[in-house]
């Protein structure tokens, strides 16, 4: 994609407009959600916006092929978790922990890595989230094993525990805010443009004066800052982390979450937030078809929506002026579906 | 040797002779598409519960079922290809693994669906009763898992290098546009190899499950295993697929046996980063490495 720089300043300027009134309708939530679960689910479809929209920042804008970002969500999670267990550490120090060890933890996995062209930085990170899961289930003493760690302090504000979904919310609401707001303006700088390059042609990219391998590592291992908050953030609200939940498949769902919901755009971790929040409850609802049914929707949607959900807008948008009926009649179709 | 360590050595080498065989199948399908293929631990799954539900609940012979098995995993990965793979107009590796992810989840709930949730087995192919080698006790299935794994390689070798279907999947792979020239079809190559890697999944699938046991969601993990066999041994090389399964399962056994069985993945996936750090094509690997 390319855009006239006026183009650009005013797309990055709409966004930021519809960031702000999003983040303005989202504080109504904790009012309008009729019961502490239905809330608890905002809470968590923050944290995983936190954490989708981080990934997408090295799948969707750099191109790199990561499979450890559910380990960097469970590295945070412990980090702060078993700080506040173990050593009695309060919740904002272990956060920072928490960030500062799983930027630590990916720059030593992106330095080798990122070297090389090819699918280096994937095997990298597939092995590290095998070796994250067996120290989880493993280091007993500290994490608690397969039982899990129980027992994480919730966020204090002085002295006023925010203990209950209502009271993280807020919190969450800030933190799940600040994060895409950076992200906004980081991939709307010199920064976003350079990582687009290099997913378009790394040699092209560095041609053009890109220190490729700088970007590639400044986005990975910034994306894995943000899977170290998401992770204490998680670990705090639900007071509990246990091993399965940063396992394996957690990492290739989440790549999955940014295909769907549109990779590169910065849009579309919203969309693949919502349905990595709701899948749960959609497949308690639908038992044992339902495994079958998401593949089967996702092998649609990466077949017939190259740009996810969230290309869905600008597909109708470029068809529109050729078609202006055929458009208005399917938005129409699609009102009243 | 002392027998115990004959023992673990025999353990190795057999669960690294079934890393191999998925290793070899993800090669296959990374030569033709570079796309890392996360279907493959799911057709070795499907292989073993097809020919359990054969045996047992089709009254099969052991071996009409494994051909069975064989053949019907064989489709399902020819189907994926023409159903899948082939729709898409510009593929890329990134959109191609993220699509094998796909066919991964379909084929394990097609799986759970049709064969259910139980746990499947299937009788050792030479009996149950432990054999004596050099004091170590050893299931007869073991030996047969080795050679067949070996068979199946000595195969793939000879097929990739010496038959002209084989060479122009090799040539397609390399250069599609400079093999379509010449009268390979790509297309073709494509569809093959995604049949001819289903095919040795089901192998691996079949010969393991004597041993383990199997049910829907053992594909994950197999597969996982098989990539990183394959990665060890150098993406994309046969004879790396082979040397990279031996090795990681070798230094699985050893290590649950010698240090400790909690911590065998972690020693082996240490080792195996190291490897990638130190010589990033792999142990055998052709050194055809670009820096950045």
């Amino acid at each position: 994609m390319s855009y006239a720089p006026g183009a650009l300043a005013r797309r990055v300027a709409r966004d930021r407009v519809r960031l702000a009134l999003v983040w303005a309708v989202m504080l109504a939530w904790p009012f309008v959600a009729p019961n502490e679960y239905i809330l608890s689910l905002g809470v968590m479809f923050l944290i995983n916006l936190v954490l989708v929209a981080s990934l997408n920042l090295v799948l969707g804008y750099a191109g790199q092929i990561s499979l450890c970002h559910g380990a960097f969500f469970g590295l945070g999670a412990y980090v702060s978790g078993v700080l506040s267990v173990r050593y009695g550490i309060t919740p904002a120090f272990g956060m920072a922990a928490a960030i500062a060890g799983t930027t630590v933890a990916a720059l030593l996995i992106a330095l080798p890595t990122l070297r090389l062209r090819g699918h280096y930085l994937a095997m990298g990170t597939l092995g590290f989230n095998a070796i994250l899961t067996v120290l989880f289930n493993e280091l007993v003493p500290l994490t608690g094993g397969p039982n899990g760690l129980a027992g994480i302090a919730p966020f204090g504000l002085f002295g006023y525990e925010l203990d209950t979904p209502r009271r993280f919310f807020f919190v969450a609401w800030l933190l799940a805010g600040v994060v895409m707001l950076l992200i906004l303006n980081l991939v709307a700088g010199r920064i976003g443009r350079g990582l687009r390059a290099i997913s378009g042609s790394e040699i092209a990219a560095g041609a053009l004066g890109i220190d490729t391998f700088r970007f590639k590592v400044a986005a990975f291992s910034l994306s894995a800052g943000f899977a170290g908050l998401a992770g204490a953030m998680y670990a705090h609200f639900n007071m509990y982390a246990s091993p399965e939940t940063f396992s394996f498949f957690t990492s290739v769902l989440l790549v999955v979450m940014v295909a769907l919901g549109g990779w590169g755009s910065y849009w579309g971790p919203v969309f693949g937030a919502l349905i990595y929040t709701a899948m749960p409850e959609l497949l308690r609802k639908f038992q044992d078809a339902e495994l079958f049914l998401f593949g089967l929707c996702m092998i649609v949607v990466l077949l017939y929506l190259p740009g996810g959900i969230a290309g869905l807008r600008a597909r109708r948008r470029a068809a529109a002026p050729a078609a202006p009926r055929a458009s208005a009649a399917k938005e129409a179709s699609d009102g009243a579906a | 040797m002392p027998a115990d360590v004959l023992q673990l050595v025999l353990a190795g080498l057999s669960t690294g002779s079934i890393y191999a065989l998925i290793a070899l199948g993800f090669n296959i399908i990374f030569k033709a598409t570079d796309a890392i293929n996360f279907a493959q631990g799911e057709w070795v799954m499907m292989g073993g519960m097809v020919a359990a539900a054969l045996y047992g609940a089709g009254k099969m012979p052991l071996a009409g079922a494994f051909i069975g098995a064989v053949a019907v995993v064989a489709v399902v990965g020819l189907l994926s290809e023409r159903l899948v793979i082939r729709q898409l107009a510009k593929p890329t590796p990134l959109v191609v693994t993220l699509l094998t992810i796909g066919i991964a989840i379909c084929t394990k709930s097609l799986v759970m669906l049709t064969l259910g949730k139980n746990p499947a087995g299937l009788p050792g192919f030479s009996g149950d009763k432990p054999i004596a080698v050099a004091g170590a006790a050893v299931q007869p299935q073991t030996l047969w898992i080795i050679g067949i794994a070996a068979v199946v390689m000595v195969g793939a070798h000879l097929f990739f290098g010496r038959t002209v279907l084989g060479k122009s999947m090799r040539a397609a792979a390399a250069e599609p546009e400079a093999a379509a020239l010449v009268g390979v079809s790509p297309r073709m190559a494509m569809l093959v190899s995604f049949g001819i890697a289903a095919a040795i999944g089901a192998i691996a699938g079949v010969i393991i499950t004597p041993l383990t046991l199997t049910s829907f969601d053992h594909g994950t993990v197999l597969g996982f295993k098989g990539f990183s066999a394959a990665m060890l041994g150098g993406l994309g090389s046969l004879p790396g697929a082979m040397v990279g399964g031996l090795v990681l399962g070798l230094l699985e056994s050893l290590a649950s046996g010698l240090i400790s069985s909690a911590f065998k993945d972690a020693v082996a996936f240490v080792v195996l980063l190291l490897v990638l750090f130190v010589r990033p094509a792999g142990l055998i690997g052709k050194g055809q490495v670009e820096r950045v």
